[in-house]
């Protein structure tokens, strides 16, 4: 396997407020890496520093040998990371299908196209004509993953998608980004609820306060070993 | 019918108004941009095709040609290197360094052209007309520029309906953060709004100078029209801002028909009347 993404050393401040102490990741070609940690632990920072919304060194992110760190997130995006960010962020005057065409922007070739992304979200299809606003949260959280295969991604940014979602909902979201990944895409997954993120990764990263507290394949660490490093006691 | 012919009068001076307020509009619905230097930039167009005409003895149509991409480029240009940087914060830098740019404008054509109005003549256009029945003449001139305006309406609102261009320009006006993270670079984005914005600029100043004189200092008074026009039409949406031109246009053809000396004035009233009876204008956009 090569490696699609290492950061190393990864630093990022908000002005005077250093919310990222040199992480260490790696995400392997095909590989689901989930980051887990308590609010403040710098997951969305993480994330934000990775797709270019946060100025940092150039070597400090590597994308495919390339060193990305603090290109416009444009930039990045055309590199093929896509993003589903926290709380949607759906477009709200752009009807369903048009957020979906929108995540097309770039036109990066690969196997995602309206046609196929309405299908794994067969809701979307019904919906395709109205505005993000009337739809369900579900939905639009379906929307925004969507719109993010769109743009047909190496790799896949998961922030949080369970947020303010029922239990049934979240499990059906990620057996369809299960399904996807089984086809060979890359994803970062940062995820509330650890179990679930233990099951969707090949690898798990813990972050607590700016820096990685633990990290390992995921189906080898315990229980213990997580709740030590999530809460630092 | 003396009614009658005031508002066919009115309803195609509105198209040159609206002709005047598209690119404010569009700026503005793109970038939440407020371009105090509009009216100069449509002055600076008549002033473009006044020389190319003194310079080469080309027909004034050549200015179409010429004067449209030269603007379009000076927009992309403009936006890139200046107006980029006032945007994102405070609404004021955007405001004060377009001011600014504003006097540059009338000073730069003051000295290279002096205070004397300048016209393009337009072989005959200008003074052609058809007659339509009881009396009633209607202009050759105005009716291209109604057209103009309509045709352009009309083209502006595919472009955001339609494309993907219109898309990126509507996802960035409404998530600037999540347009870059699709991959939509939004300066080069912004830079063709300006550039779009400042080619129908071009077109504007262009039968302006066709239809009446231009001196460099009248830039401020046609910003107020465009100003006015998108105020009585609504934000954010072109068929409205056409409708805000042709109200405007409208209201000061019967106020120029009361007295001559109220034209301006009406229009003023009735920008300040949809202000205080519908402050989100007459036509606000319909799906949001």
């Amino acid at each position: 396997m090569s490696t699609l993404l290492a950061t190393s050393g990864l630093t990022a401040s908000y002005g005077d407020f250093q919310a990222l102490f040199g992480i260490d990741l790696s995400v392997e070609a095909g590989e689901v890496v989930a980051i887990i940690g308590a609010n403040g632990a710098g997951k969305s920072t993480f994330l934000k520093a990775v797709c270019g919304l946060l100025p940092v060194a150039p070597r400090q992110v590597v994308l495919d040998g390339e060193a990305v760190g603090g290109l416009p997130a444009h930039r990045i995006a055309a590199r093929g990371v896509a993003m589903v960010p926290e709380g949607r962020r759906l477009f709200p005057s752009l009807t369903v299908e048009e957020n979906l065409l929108v995540g097309a922007h770039l036109g990066r070739p690969g196997p995602f196209a309206i046609d196929r992304v309405l299908d794994l979200f067969p809701p979307l299809a019904e919906k395709r004509r109205a505005f993000p606003r009337t739809l369900s949260g579900g939905e639009q959280q379906m929307a925004a993953i969507a719109r993010a295969l769109m743009a047909n991604p190496r790799l896949l940014i998961c922030d949080e998608l369970s947020l303010g979602l029922a239990p049934v909902i979240v499990r059906s979201l990620y057996a369809i980004l299960a399904e996807v990944a089984r086809e060979g895409l890359s994803a970062i997954i940062v995820e509330q609820d650890v179990s679930l993120a233990q099951t969707m990764s090949s690898t798990l990263y813990c972050f607590q306060e700016g820096r990685v507290s633990l990290h390992g394949p995921s189906s080898s660490l315990t229980r213990a070993q997580i709740s030590r490093a999530y809460f630092g006691v | 019918m003396i009614w009658l012919d005031t508002l066919i009068q009115g309803v195609l001076l509105g198209g040159l108004y609206a002709l005047f307020a598209l690119g404010l509009s569009l700026a503005f619905g793109v970038m939440r941009l407020v371009n105090i230097a509009h009216g100069d930039l449509i002055v600076l167009a008549s002033f473009g095709g006044v020389a190319l005409v003194l310079a080469t003895g080309w027909s004034a149509y050549a200015a179409f040609l010429v004067v449209v991409p030269a603007m379009a480029a000076l927009g992309y240009v403009l936006q890139r290197s200046v107006l980029n940087r006032t945007l994102g914060g405070d609404v004021l830098p955007p405001l004060l360094v377009t001011f600014g740019l504003s006097i540059i404008v009338q000073n730069g054509l003051l000295e290279l052209f002096s205070a004397d109005p300048r016209a393009l003549g337009a072989e005959g256009l200008e003074t052609a007309s058809i007659r339509i029945g009881g009396g009633i003449a209607v202009g050759w001139l105005p009716l291209t520029v109604f057209a103009t305006a309509a045709l352009l309406t009309l083209g502006l609102e595919l472009l955001f309906g339609r494309t993907r261009l219109g898309r990126a320009f509507r996802a960035t006006s409404d998530d600037l953060v999540t347009a870059e993270l699709m991959g939509i670079g939004h300066r080069h984005v912004y830079a063709v709004a300006t550039a779009l914005s400042l080619a129908i600029v071009a077109v504007a100043g262009i039968f302006l100078a066709m239809r009446t004189t231009v001196a460099p200092s009248d830039g401020p008074g046609y910003l107020l029209y465009a100003f006015e026009t998108v105020i009585i039409g609504g934000m954010g949406s072109f068929r409205g801002t056409f409708g805000g031109g042709v109200i405007l246009g409208v209201a000061q053809a019967v106020g120029f028909r009361l007295d001559p000396g109220w034209g301006i004035l009406v229009g003023h009233l009735v920008c300040l009347a949809v202000l205080l009876v519908r402050p989100q204008g007459l036509f606000p956009r319909t799906r949001d």
